[in-house]
């Protein structure tokens, strides 16, 4: 079997960039025209030749999603845990040339953390670190899984690539979710945004979903950071990557999250800009070519863009967020990894919810589920 | 119209519904009301068991109508099992859908790991109703495991599109022992009143009323298809002919 690096290098990254921008209005109109959409189609509908038609792209998103979804928005909060890191991210609060103080959470400020979330009404939980490999790797994880677990119905983790065998133990400890961003698809400007650490070894992050496949972990999270690079063709790899990981892992679920480069301490500012109209279009091409996709959006898009997102292809939104470690009740003024757009409550956001119609979904998992070993 | 008998349970509606897909809570209940279905199906994975937050569960008129706690979710028969005793010890009932869906895309159900499940949650007692695709040798080998009905689906989950397996429905419903569901892919009432009329026992609907412009209205025309279907199927309907048969060509030498 091939895996996704191989398909990766099937393509040159200029001649799908070309294909891109050369999509033409027929192309689009056929893509709007089918009910099952191949890659070729989704490049369609995030090209240039797409945009004049966005508001019937966003009529039909939201069609398909209700059929598949229902008027439901499920809400997350992140937990995270430490913000000590060994890599050098040219775009990000935690990276390890930042003159930061460094927090990891021991065992009491953790529970205290997720008290305040239980608090709020939060019922699934994403749990997110920077990469220390040394102090905060497995066995951290897997004792912070231990003592949120009797608490929480859904524990998802966003922390540094991790080993095969890593990956199983916390699928037998009870882990739903793993998220892992891929920040972009083109080997040679990865290397420049990631000069050292291990997260510069872009090969082994290219296979890590490959990795939770194998493990048999319930859902992978996918995505770019979007503001790396030309976020059409990285998104074009996204998908490429999502449709060949279903193939495979087929009793996988599969997210998307739309990470746009937000300001952050001692970053750099975005080369490319995707602008709001932009990002509608993508998320309503990711939805007409994939009905089954989980679509997150997070607390670095703003109230406006949030409110009116709700009914057109979103499945999850992660609400009330704090993005530094402690920062819901022990140390509120710690670095945060990148700034908060949207800064309203959890009560605020699901009375919005059900003022777009729709019903704020906070629990939708069972834990037991999760670690069940036959 | 007759009613419907299932395990020590008489139904007099012959539509049950889903609450999965719902706008707002009060939608959903009104539309329960409005179908007056006695058997209505929430997932486990949605309610809270330490009831912090069991709206969902008070939103239902529990006077009126049966719950039917289902296994959404649940990857292989162990899990299923798990979720089932968990529903009857936070619902209190020993009903439980069976479903047990590992491929998320298109959540069609695993045939071999919904055997096993009815073959154990039967013989710990639970009135079992499993959703499967419509297969009529796997409904007769889960009546030998002591399935309560069988629920084959028209068509995908959520897809709208109506009774795309209508051949295997015959099949099942003629040979089947138990009472059967038609689930999944009810798109339209005219679908549900077609179901009726070949001879299916109830059928589940969800989506079709859930996301419905006005689920309250779209729950009133379920109601009345299924009972539509229903007396059609009792007063027995008449053969579909292509034109009408005027002579006897081939044995009128009789009688002449």
């Amino acid at each position: 079997m091939t895996d996704f690096k191989m398909i990766r290098d099937e393509y040159s990254w200029d001649e799908v960039h070309a294909q891109i921008y050369d999509a033409t209005d027929q192309d689009v109109q056929h893509a709007l025209e089918k009910d099952h959409l191949t890659l070729s189609d989704f490049r369609a509908l995030i090209s240039p030749a797409a945009a004049p038609y966005l508001e019937q792209m966003a009529q039909k998103t939201q069609q398909i999603t209700q059929r598949r979804f229902g008027k439901t928005i499920q809400l997350y909060a992140p937990l995270y845990l430490s913000n000590e890191c060994q890599n050098i991210c040219t775009y990000c609060g935690f990276s390890m040339d930042n003159k930061i103080k460094r927090k990891t959470l021991s065992n009491t400020e953790l529970l205290l953390e997720a008290m305040a979330l239980k608090a709020m009404g939060i019922n699934h939980i994403l749990l997110v670190s920077g990469e220390a490999n040394k102090t905060v790797e497995i066995t951290y994880f897997l004792n912070a899984i231990r003592l949120l677990k009797p608490h929480f119905s859904q524990i998802s983790i966003e922390v540094q690539p991790l080993e095969e065998s890593e990956y199983r133990l916390l699928q037998a400890a009870g882990v739903y979710a793993i998220l892992v961003y891929q920040e972009t698809y083109h080997r040679e400007v990865y290397k420049q945004y990631h000069p050292k650490g291990k997260k510069s070894n872009f090969d082994y992050r290219l296979d890590t979903p490959d990795r939770i496949g194998r493990a048999g972990i319930h859902k992978i999270g996918l995505g770019v950071l979007l503001g790396l690079e030309d976020w059409r063709v990285d998104s074009f790899f996204t998908a490429a990557h999502i449709a060949y990981l279903q193939k495979r892992y087929w009793q996988t679920r599969y997210s998307i999250s739309f990470p746009r480069l937000r300001p952050a301490a001692g970053s750099v500012k975005p080369n490319f800009h995707l602008a709001d109209r932009d990002l509608l279009q993508l998320i309503c091409a990711y939805r007409l070519w994939n009905e089954n996709l989980e679509i997150s959006i997070s607390t670095r898009e703003n109230e406006t863009f949030r409110d009116h997102i709700i009914p057109i292809g979103v499945t999850t939104m992660s609400a009330a967020s704090k993005t530094n470690p402690g920062g819901y009740v022990v140390d509120p003024q710690a670095l945060e990894q990148f700034e908060v757009s949207d800064e309203r409550d959890m009560e605020t956001i699901k009375n919005q919810i059900r003022k777009m119609g729709y019903s704020p979904v906070m629990k939708d998992w069972e834990s037991n589920y999760a670690g069940i070993v036959r | 119209m007759s009613n419907l008998h299932i395990a020590d349970r008489v139904f007099e509606s012959r539509l049950f519904l889903g609450t999965g897909k719902f706008g707002n809570l009060t939608e959903m209940s009104d539309a329960i009301v409005a179908s007056a279905s006695q058997l209505v199906t929430v997932a486990l994975k949605r309610i809270d068991q330490t009831g912090s937050d069991d709206s969902l569960i008070s939103a239902l008129d529990l006077a009126a109508i049966h719950l039917l706690p289902n296994t959404s979710g649940a990857r292989t028969a162990e899990e299923a099992v798990l979720a089932a005793q968990l529903a009857r010890e936070a619902l209190e009932t020993n009903w439980v859908k069976l479903e047990i869906h590992p491929d998320p895309r298109y959540l069609l159900p695993d045939p071999i790991e919904t055997l096993r499940a009815t073959e154990s949650l039967a013989k710990l007692g639970f009135v079992v109703m499993p959703y499967i695709h419509a297969d009529p040798v796997l409904c007769k080998r889960l009546e030998n495991a002591g399935t309560a009905v069988v629920m084959p689906l028209g068509a995908p989950i959520g897809s709208n599109k109506g009774l795309r397996t209508l051949d295997f429905l015959e099949i099942i419903i003629e040979e089947s022992n138990v009472p059967v569901v038609v689930d999944a892919g009810i798109g339209a009432p005219s679908d549900a009143a077609k179901a009726m009329e070949i001879g299916a026992d109830a059928v589940l609907v969800n989506t079709a009323i859930a996301v419905s412009n006005n689920p309250i209205r779209m729950a009133e025309a379920f109601r009345e298809a299924v009972i539509a279907g229903r007396k059609a199927y009792e007063a027995g309907l008449g053969k579909i002919g292509s034109h009408a048969i005027a002579s006897s060509p081939l044995t009128s030498f009789l009688f002449d």
